[in-house]
């Protein structure tokens, strides 16, 4: 793998993408994979982005027996489900969820800040709802009170009524989740309604986009968030700024993300397992994957490598917590990766 | 209390404004375009790209959106709706509902499925007052939506045309044997519902991004909002539209997660006890 072009495993023959777009949606989903693996004969499947579409479109693939390799959904229960054809290279909710409440932990002792009202603002697809439950699984254990759990629809126009239950709900902090639309639009209806947190704290998804720093300017600043990755991490694997010049060839001068840096790790694991399988065969692709052993220094990801375990879940997967500083993302937590000092409490929206 | 109607008010006048061109066109023609969502999304691409080519503020592009989109309603017209006007029901769904596909598709096709977002100098800023905040983005579409629908309604009122309008929409051959030419008034129909919903995308570039799905949501609404303010009606569009953003925004801050399921029952239980719908005449 590297030189020359091709899979050398499979004689230099080049692996075809055949895309299909899910719309976001889970039955949309289930019916594309269907159709890529019976009509277009896929060999495996790669994707997707909304854990709710990954759940349906896999089940495809594992009622099919062709395996289905997730870059980017985080929620846990994908791999609660035991299937034998489902291959997870990121972390999961839970892991995040419990990442949130130990950086909290660290930096309001650091701080000297004692807040311990959580609000929690989420979509109320399977992303956001699963990470709800594990928010509220380790509030009580790292001594976290959440005063008030609002579900909103991701599509919606308005969310003045859910902003409004926030901010009466007399929360200190607001950890919410949800995609880049709806994160937007929950920024802007913060500031509007003069709600102004103590602390900031988002999982990932829309409040990680590049998109949303730009649409919000000044009022993304100081927004922390989990994330799986950040440019800064260039700073000690110098590899990622080639493979950043790559992509924004490709992408009209847009830097790698949290999502495109997995989905380009997570295809090359398999592209790696394929070169390994030496056969289009399912069940040898299936054998290569569990055997896959890359170090973290061959990875762009702060990871300390990619190995399976029997549940198909990738053990050597970390999260970071990030903030937005000057439109960019920085490294606040863990410790070791760190690559600013972290903004709290989150400052007043005017005089930004 | 008084920030939820506030918000909810400027949100449904916008909704209402969504929705009026629908009205007409239903009212004029029983003919439910299936793409009115899809105008809208046009409209807000034709706001982002007047912003982005040509450093227009979405604000103040209006009158390119509706032009713009009042010129793709009468094109439907002429190139799609005239050839199915006596065709069977089904035909008539099919062709605007595959007119919706084609125009979501081709967006996607011609800009990508990301979001692009247009900056207004009214973004970020607000207006506070008896414990009240909007944004001026919010405030400029209400207001906007409510000068539009009162020139609207003063035009189908108060103008010759305007009442030719009525009379079509009333009976069609009565119309044709009074010397009115239908077929032009349904192309003006048609061209008046693109360009409110045109206006309406501009207004709303200033708080929402543009892309191909955009209008799915909004249309969604409309097609709610019309229904329980009376197919056929201007002044029903407005009510439906306002109630259901006051509904929705109210609802929203206390059972956020049902906001929609009290909207939909109140949609259910007017339309139940009033089919036509709360001012409809058809």
């Amino acid at each position: 793998m590297g030189k020359g072009v091709g899979l050398p495993g499979l004689g230099c023959r080049k692996i075809e993408a055949v895309f299909a777009d899910s719309q976001a949606k889970a039955e949309v989903g289930l019916s594309e994979a269907d159709r890529l693996i019976s009509q277009e004969k896929v060999v495996a499947l790669f994707g997707a982005y909304n854990s709710a579409v990954t759940a349906s479109a896999s089940q495809a693939a594992e009622r099919a027996g062709i395996p289905f390799f997730n870059a980017e959904s985080s929620s846990p229960s994908l791999i609660a489900r035991g299937f034998k054809w489902f291959f997870r290279t990121t972390a999961d909710d839970r892991n995040f969820a419990e990442n949130q409440f130990q950086f909290l932990k660290e930096v309001q002792a650091k701080k000297g800040t004692s807040f311990t009202k959580v609000a929690l603002l989420h979509e109320n697809t399977l992303f956001g709802t699963d990470t709800a439950k594990y928010q509220t699984e380790f509030a009580p254990k790292y001594g976290y009170q959440i005063v008030t759990d609002v579900a909103y629809d991701a599509k919606s126009t308005n969310l003045d009524g859910e902003v409004q239950k926030v901010k009466s709900s007399g929360a200190e902090l607001i950890l919410p989740a949800g995609y880049v639309a709806d994160a937007t639009l929950t920024m802007q209806t913060l500031k509007k309604l003069e709600v102004t947190p103590s602390g900031l704290l988002a999982m990932n998804a829309g409040y990680i986009e590049a998109d949303f720093v730009k649409a919000l300017q000044k009022d993304a600043e100081a927004v922390l968030s989990r994330d799986v990755w950040s440019l800064d991490l260039a700073q000690q694997k110098p590899m990622i700024n080639d493979i950043n010049k790559l992509y924004q060839a490709k992408s009209a001068g847009k830097d790698l993300d949290g999502n495109s840096s997995r989905s380009f790790t997570g295809f090359l694991v398999l592209a790696d397992a394929l070169n390994r399988a030496g056969s289009t065969d399912p069940e040898a692709i299936r054998k290569a994957l569990t055997q896959t052993d890359i170090p973290g220094n061959q990875l762009i990801m702060p990871w300390a490598g990619v190995h399976f375990d029997a549940q198909g879940q990738n053990k050597d997967a970390i999260g970071l917590i990030v903030q937005i500083q000057q439109s960019k993302f920085r490294i606040v937590w863990p410790p070791n990766l760190a690559s600013a000092e972290v903004i709290w409490p989150f400052p007043k929206w005017a005089g930004r | 209390m008084l920030q939820s109607l506030a918000s909810g008010l400027m949100t449904g006048l916008v909704y209402a404004l969504i929705s009026v061109g629908l009205s007409l066109v239903y009212g004029l023609m029983d003919i439910v375009n299936f793409a009115h969502g899809e105008f809208l999304m046009l409209g807000m691409f034709t706001a982002f790209w007047c912003y982005n080519l040509l450093g227009i503020e979405p604000l103040l592009s209006w009158p390119i959106a509706s032009a713009a989109i009042a010129l793709v309603g009468i094109l439907t017209y002429y190139l799609v709706v005239q050839r199915v006007i006596r065709g069977s029901l089904l035909a008539q769904i099919f062709a605007t509902f595959g007119l919706a596909l084609f125009l979501r598709n081709g967006a996607q096709a011609l800009w990508s499925p990301d979001y692009r977002s247009a900056s207004s100098i009214a973004k970020g800023n607000k207006l506070s007052f008896l414990g009240i905040n909007l944004g001026w983005p919010e405030i400029v579409a209400g207001v906007g939506a409510a000068i539009a629908f009162t020139a609207l309604y003063l035009f189908m009122k108060r103008t010759s045309y305007g009442a030719a309008i009525q009379a079509t929409a009333e009976d069609r051959e009565a119309a044709a044997l009074m010397g009115i030419n239908t077929n032009r008034v349904f192309a003006v129909g048609w061209g008046l519902a693109g360009a409110c919903v045109g206006l309406a995308g501009a207004l709303l570039m200033a708080s929402y991004p543009a892309y191909p799905e955009a209008g799915v949501q909004f249309a969604l609404i409309a097609y709610v909002a019309v229904a329980l303010g009376g197919f056929g009606s201007v002044l029903g569009a407005l009510v439906g539209g306002v109630l259901i953003g006051l509904v929705e925004v109210m609802a929203g801050s206390v059972v956020p997660e049902y906001k929609l399921v009290i909207v939909f029952s109140l949609y259910l239980l007017i339309v139940l006890v009033r089919p036509k719908g709360l001012l409809g005449a058809y």
